[in-house]
């Protein structure tokens, strides 16, 4: 298949276009550009850089089809609900450009697995839906010196930028971290698991992205660096705002792959310190229970009560918190008492005691609640 | 003095509209402790400002006809 007529007709005409040209062309096939997330934006994406040729192209999605994807998904058809988008996407993108390659990560991107899958790309394309895997992506992109083609959209709107490209100075332009240094806090931004959203706008802002990785990789034209445009689709009103480089983004990128490992990228974004309340439902406390770090105080008397089990847990009482403070030495502490009165008190003091050092949770409901919820799962 | 504001994704949720108009606003702090007053659900949202499609990072002087963006994160993929 590789026979050099037939890649010239595959790619004949953007080959004609003198900006674009031979030499654009052996660049696009050189490349190797990594797809995270293959949803509404990464399927647009990767369907117009396999049909240009770029040469290697990577696949990170942990899901699979689903019947409500395919109004915005139009890579994959209704055979394949069920099955892993990464592995799906492979094919249909190896159908419709079988002389590129292709890798298929069907794993979900964590802080352990990330470095090492975006090293062995020269540009990564974020087309994920959550903010921790947003942060964790642009993070891994400064540290590793990648340049990251950002999009995201919400209702009718959509948003799409280049971050952390290397300019001519040798400088980097801005990251998402210049934009919004932190993660919004729990209650900061309506949900938008089950939001709506119209299926050709993750279409055109994906098709952006792609656009700004084809000149990214080529040379041509102008990158959106140092800006971040957005872009209406009920109204095609676009707007373009520069980002300016602050040194307090720079901070907020962990200082190195060791520090980057260590980092609660799904804690960062779901914080509800320090002013919007300490307390977290049954469900967030289990999601926090395997964490290493976390370190899980009972401040009720020693006499009462009822002793969850499954997970590791040390008695300090409300009346001698105070004095056991300075042997609190993790990062984040969650505490729990009956109903969660005494530990949002708890909470309350360890926050005036140690401020944004810690994340601070209190168990909302108390363990009474937590054990009736174990207990009708059970049934 | 005239200043146009704009709103960007869920919070023309929270205004019902996505450009307003304010008059006699001096500097950006005033706009958003207007608008904060105006639409008490705007003060827990997160979002950036921009002055003349510049984000800015302090209070800001504003000259007439200048355009103040309120920019929020999107996650949407």
């Amino acid at each position: 298949m590789k026979n050099d007529n037939t890649s010239y007709e595959r790619y004949q005409r953007q080959v004609i276009l003198k900006e674009f040209g031979e030499a654009g062309q052996q660049k696009l096939l050189k490349a190797k550009a990594l797809v995270i997330g293959a949803g509404g934006l990464g399927c647009p994406a990767l369907q117009y850089l396999a049909a240009a040729g770029v040469g290697n192209i990577g696949i990170v999605d942990d899901d699979v089809v689903s019947i409500t994807n395919l109004h915005r998904q139009p890579l994959y058809n209704t055979m394949d609900i069920g099955f892993a988008k990464a592995g799906k996407a492979k094919h249909a993108l190896a159908r419709l450009n079988p002389e590129i390659n292709i890798t298929a990560y069907p794993d979900r991107l964590t802080t352990s697995n990330a470095l090492d899958i975006i090293e062995a790309y020269d540009v990564v394309i974020d087309g994920t839906d959550n903010f921790a895997t947003r942060y964790m992506i642009n993070d891994a992109c400064v540290l590793l010196n990648k340049p990251l083609v950002y999009g995201a959209v919400s209702q009718f709107e959509g948003q799409v930028a280049v971050f952390h490209h290397r300019m001519p100075t040798g400088e980097y332009s801005v990251n998402y971290r210049h934009l919004f240094p932190n993660p919004p806090k729990q209650g900061e931004v309506l949900s938008c698991a089950e939001a709506g959203v119209l299926g050709v706008l993750p279409g055109i802002i994906g098709t952006m992205q792609a656009n700004e990785t084809i000149k990214l990789i080529t040379g041509m034209g102008e990158l959106l660096i140092n800006s971040i445009l957005t872009y209406n689709a009920l109204t095609n009103h676009t707007y373009e705002i520069g980002i300016p480089a602050t040194t307090e983004a720079e901070s907020m990128v962990p200082a190195s792959a060791a520090a980057f490992k260590q980092m609660d990228y799904q804690l960062l974004c779901s914080s509800v310190q320090p002013d919007g309340g300490f307390e977290i439902d049954a469900i967030h406390f289990d999601t926090l229970l395997n964490k290493e770090a976390v370190e899980i105080i009972d401040v009720r008397e020693t006499h009462e009560w009822p002793l969850p089990t499954g997970f590791n847990y040390k008695r300090i009482s409300l009346m001698q918190l105070k004095e056991a403070m300075p042997a609190i030495k993790s990062n984040t502490v969650i505490v729990f008492c009956q109903s969660g009165k005494r530990s949002l008190q708890a909470a309350q003091w360890l926050f005036d005691e140690f401020g944004e050092s810690k994340k601070i949770y209190s168990l909302q409901g108390g363990i009474i609640q937590w054990i009736n919820n174990h207990s009708t799962a059970q049934v | 003095m005239n200043i146009n504001i704009l709103l960007f994704g869920q919070l023309t949720d929270i205004t019902g509209i996505g450009t307003i108009t304010m008059e006699d606003v001096a500097d950006t702090d005033s706009v958003v402790q207007n608008l904060h007053r105006r639409f008490p659900a705007l003060a827990t949202s997160k979002y950036v400002v921009a002055v003349n499609k510049n984000i800015i990072t302090g209070n800001t002087l504003l000259t007439q006809n200048s355009t103040v963006a309120l920019l929020p994160p999107f996650s949407g993929g």
